[in-house]
């Protein structure tokens, strides 16, 4: 009798790079209908969008190199088009994006020879190439509670055209970091800004449910054991620390730790972008030193920096420094001195 | 090392209460519900018994017999060579029919040298045994010669000859002996059936070792499920332990019956990287080694079966079995009402550490402790492999503390020094990161393919060292006989040369041949005294010898 030889281990496997996947996209649910709730349909079609492309460039890349297409369901660049079409203003023109995308998914990930070989993260590569190239689109934000149907915020997309009877300045609105940097600019000090209506319980207006429900979402993610505490940890105590450091020496220019931590991408970022474990740190302790750089460095492009959130920068840099980060943080290894 | 045994605190047998924990490890799901509880059966007397020469770690032992030679069983068939080595008894009666190479239990399929005995069926002893020794009045040193003739081997899978170990005691002070009875891999139950069904043995065996090693304190570790074992040694402890063994359970996470990690988990302390448990006054022994001692001191009996737990949905009847040493897997498998129809993963061993076979027609040697045969149901064949994504989940569980994610890199790309430079040698083969890797990268496969190719590679520098070394010596060699033919005939020249040296010279070689002339015409004058009466044919010989001294005066 002739018996199969495998490798050892030999017990069935559990896990599995798709799994992962879809539990990164499960926890985004909750951030994600906050949006909605929010922002209207536009986020949606954004995520329709940008799913699309990257499904079909993954696809045509895969095909082009030779590499089984059905490495497709794996998500990745599923989990990419979503948490790209995220950082996006949610009534983005259509070609937005599904230029992101295409960089993302072609260039950042596939010429560098697909997953777990990209260098960059590709969401985040995407997202800064249409942040440099379109500035105007990527800062119109919608503002909270916009009434849009679906279907008129589907015309708007893909035409540029609004129903009569609105207008576009009433359905943007500048992000609350953007407002406080224009009024900071204007001299105005924060606590004067306190009444205005772009701040909400404890941060920015509507922002602040977003970041909360992001956070349920990693917590769920810590918890099911998809990433692990040291990148989160760290971007948030990196960005809450020089945040503190700065409101201690002047509230009247620099807003709170909490205002940080739940503004723009903080908690996405955190929790969803930061921890993508290609480009990122590999080392237990280089995990918590790279989401410590990334809080420090989102917070100086945030508060010095010309543009509207520090996140997407934060990360690249930092997956700059992954490998040498990884170099000098090797664990001590079983029987060996430090 | 030095400076570990002496930063070892010595630890006091109180303070063994507290447990501490190693990083990672896995806690799986244990499969012992059938074989836990079946209690221990013969095999039997197969009709034939293969008996590899290497059993263990170190040099295989030397054959004593012929083919034809009837043996009787506890005979010794083969010897031991070298200090790292051991004994090979024959575990029943019959005929040597042949010693050739025959497939042994290996990964990679191997053949190697074995002893066949055609069984009689007797199973008969030469003599009656001989009496249970003393062991409380007997040295450390004859225990061990006693242990070491018996031919045990660590019987917790490693195969390392005990006695070797037993001896780390004469140079270093033991504090600890430690019995290892954490069966950690699933399926496995033979050491848990043999603290069941043997409790009194396996503590007595424990005592002997405790005489043999002298240490200060003894710990036999068992899992936190195995109650029944427990409460056996309890019990048979409870009639006197005034040695003072200690039990103690360990926390059922995978794989803390490895030797490294039950020892953090005891003391604390690390085993250093390429040193031993003895560097910081350690020694650990399995508990069914500790049964074997029994039978070699007290009942006087050779290490000749061991307890195998055959079990598996590919296994009619899961079973554990006292099998004798040399005795087929097939056989074993028959007496376990042989495979179910849906077998097809056949392994030696547990499921995380066991390797795959692709035949029964192997023998049971004295390290293995399981036969697990398994439908796909059971164990699926591994998906295809997906690229790594660092995700870091082999780190987190890895018991040695490595970052198996790079060392999987380095591995993959053939990168062989950063690969050691990660510690690759730390990596016990523990299987947790492959287990856990959500791309189903065969990790384990990647580690040991690399650990193969650099002791090749070190194989191959050690040759061309020698040569190179062989090659410079002889080119310095040749350089200095030079040198010297030089410098001499530099002196000689400077004698030459310098103006009194040479008329001094002159006069003296003058003076020389003079006397050498002179010396030889009164040679040639002398006239022999005895040449008077001789035969033509002596005289003729003379003349020829006046010729050839003549020749040899002419051409001088």
């Amino acid at each position: 009798m002739e018996f199969k030889t495998y490798s050892s281990p030999h017990l069935p496997v559990s896990g599995s790079v798709a799994t992962m996947m879809q539990r990164v996209l499960i926890a985004l649910l909750p951030g994600i209908a906050c949006v909605i709730w929010l922002f209207g349909w536009g986020i949606v079609i954004n995520i329709l969008l940008a799913s699309l492309t990257a499904l079909l460039a993954e696809a045509a890349m895969l095909a082009l190199r030779k590499r089984p297409v059905m490495t497709l369901r794996d998500g990745s660049a599923l989990l990419t088009g979503v948490l790209l079409a995220l950082a996006l203003p949610p009534l983005a023109p259509w070609w937005i994006p599904v230029i992101g995308c295409l960089f993302a998914i072609v260039i950042a990930k596939q010429l560098y020879g697909g997953l777990g070989y990209n260098p960059f993260n590709p969401a985040m590569a995407g997202y800064v190439v249409l942040l440099i190239s379109f500035p105007l689109e990527l800062t119109m934000w919608s503002a909270p509670g916009s009434q849009l149907s679906f279907t008129d915020t589907l015309v708007y997309v893909f035409s540029g055209s609004l129903p009569a009877e609105q207008a576009l300045d009433t359905l943007t609105m500048a992000t609350p970091m953007d407002d406080i940097k224009t009024r900071l600019g204007l001299s105005e000090t924060l606590s004067e800004m306190r009444g205005s209506p772009v701040f909400g319980s404890f941060a920015g207006a509507g922002w602040e449910w977003i970041n909360l429900w992001f956070l349920v979402g990693g917590l769920w993610l810590l918890q099911m054991k998809v990433i692990q505490w040291q990148i989160p940890v760290g971007m948030l105590s990196g960005l809450a620390f020089i945040a503190f450091v700065f409101y201690a020496v002047n509230p009247d220019i620099y807003s709170t730790p909490l205002f940080q931590l739940f503004s723009g991408a903080a908690m996405l970022g955190a929790f969803f972008i930061a921890t993508d474990p290609v480009s990122a740190c590999t080392t237990p302790r280089g995990r918590l030193y790279y989401g410590l750089g990334i809080g420090l460095l989102t917070y100086i492009i945030r508060t010095w920096g010309g543009y509207p959130d520090g996140v997407a920068f934060a990360v690249l840099l930092m997956n700059m420094a992954a490998p040498t980060i990884d170099h000098y943080t090797r664990p001590r290894v079983f029987g060996h001195d430090r | 090392m030095a400076e570990s045994a002496t930063s070892f605190s010595r630890p006091a047998v109180e303070s063994f209460e507290r447990l501490y924990t190693f990083h990672g490890g896995l806690k799986l799901p244990g499969h012992r519900e059938v074989t836990a509880k079946q209690p221990i059966q013969s095999a039997g007397v197969p009709a034939m018994l293969v008996l590899p020469l290497l059993q263990h770690i170190g040099e295989p032992a030397k054959s004593l017999v012929q083919p034809g030679d009837t043996v009787y069983k506890g005979q010794l068939i083969a010897r031991q060579s070298g200090a790292i080595s051991a004994n090979l008894h024959a575990s029943s009666s019959g005929t040597v029919i042949a010693i050739e190479e025959r497939p042994v239990a290996h990964p990679s399929g191997l053949q190697a040298p074995c002893i066949i005995i055609e069984t009689d069926g007797l199973d008969r002893y030469r003599d009656e045994p001989a009496a249970a020794l003393d062991y409380s009045r007997m040295q450390p040193g004859e225990l061990c010669d006693h242990i070491r003739e018996a031919g045990i081997v660590g019987l917790g899978g490693a195969g390392f000859p005990t006695q070797v170990k037993l001896a780390c005691s004469e140079r270093s002070r033991i504090e600890l002996l430690l019995i290892n009875a954490v069966e950690c891999e699933p399926y496995i139950a033979c050491d848990n059936r043999l603290m069941q069904e043997h409790a009194t043995e396996v503590i007595e065996g424990v005592r002997i070792l405790q005489r043999a090693v002298q240490p200060d304190s003894c710990i036999i570790a068992i899992e936190d499920g195995m109650a029944a074992a427990e409460e056996a040694l309890r019990s048979a402890l409870a009639t006197g332990n005034e040695t003072g063994i200690r039990v103690t359970r360990v926390p059922e996470i995978y794989p803390s019956g490895g030797e490294r990690q039950l020892i953090k988990v005891l003391t604390g302390s690390e085993v250093p990287s390429q040193g031993f448990p003895a560097d910081i006054g350690i020694i650990c022994q399995n508990v069914g080694t500790a049964a074997a001692v029994y039978n070699a001191v007290i009942k006087r009996q050779p290490l000749l079966s061991r307890i195998v737990t055959v079990t598996g949905d590919g296994i009619a009847e899961p079973q554990n079995f006292a099998t004798l040493i040399g005795t087929p897997v097939s056989h074993l498998v028959a007496c376990a009402g042989g495979y179910t129809q849906d077998v097809e993963r056949l392994l030696i061993g547990g499921p995380m550490m066991g390797y795959a076979v692709s035949h029964d027609d192997i023998p049971v040697s004295k390290t293995i402790n399981c036969i697990l045969a398994v439908s796909h149901e059971e164990m699926p064949a591994p998906p295809p492999a997906q690229p790594c994504i660092r995700c870091g989940k082999c780190t987190v569980v890895c018991p040695a503390d490595l970052l198996p994610q790079q060392l999987y890199w380095y591995a993959h790309s053939n990168n062989l020094d950063a690969a050691q430079d990660y510690n690759l040698f730390d990596c016990i083969e523990c299987g947790c990161c492959a287990y856990v890797c959500p791309s189903h990268i065969p990790l384990v496969q990647y580690y040991r393919h690399a650990k193969t190719e650099i002791w090749a590679r070190e194989k191959q520098t050690m040759a061309s060292d020698h040569a190179r070394q062989r090659h410079e010596a002889r080119l310095s060699r040749l350089d200095r006989i030079k040198q010297e033919r030089e410098a001499r005939m530099a002196k000689k020249k400077q004698a030459l040369s310098s103006d009194g040296g040479r008329s001094d010279m002159k006069k003296a070689a003058i003076q020389a041949a003079l006397e050498r002339v002179k010396r030889k015409k009164q040679q040639a004058d002398m006239t022999p005294k005895n040449v008077d009466n001789l035969t033509p044919e002596q005289q003729r010989l003379i003349a020829a010898a006046d010729k050839r001294r003549q020749h040899k005066d002419d051409t001088e």
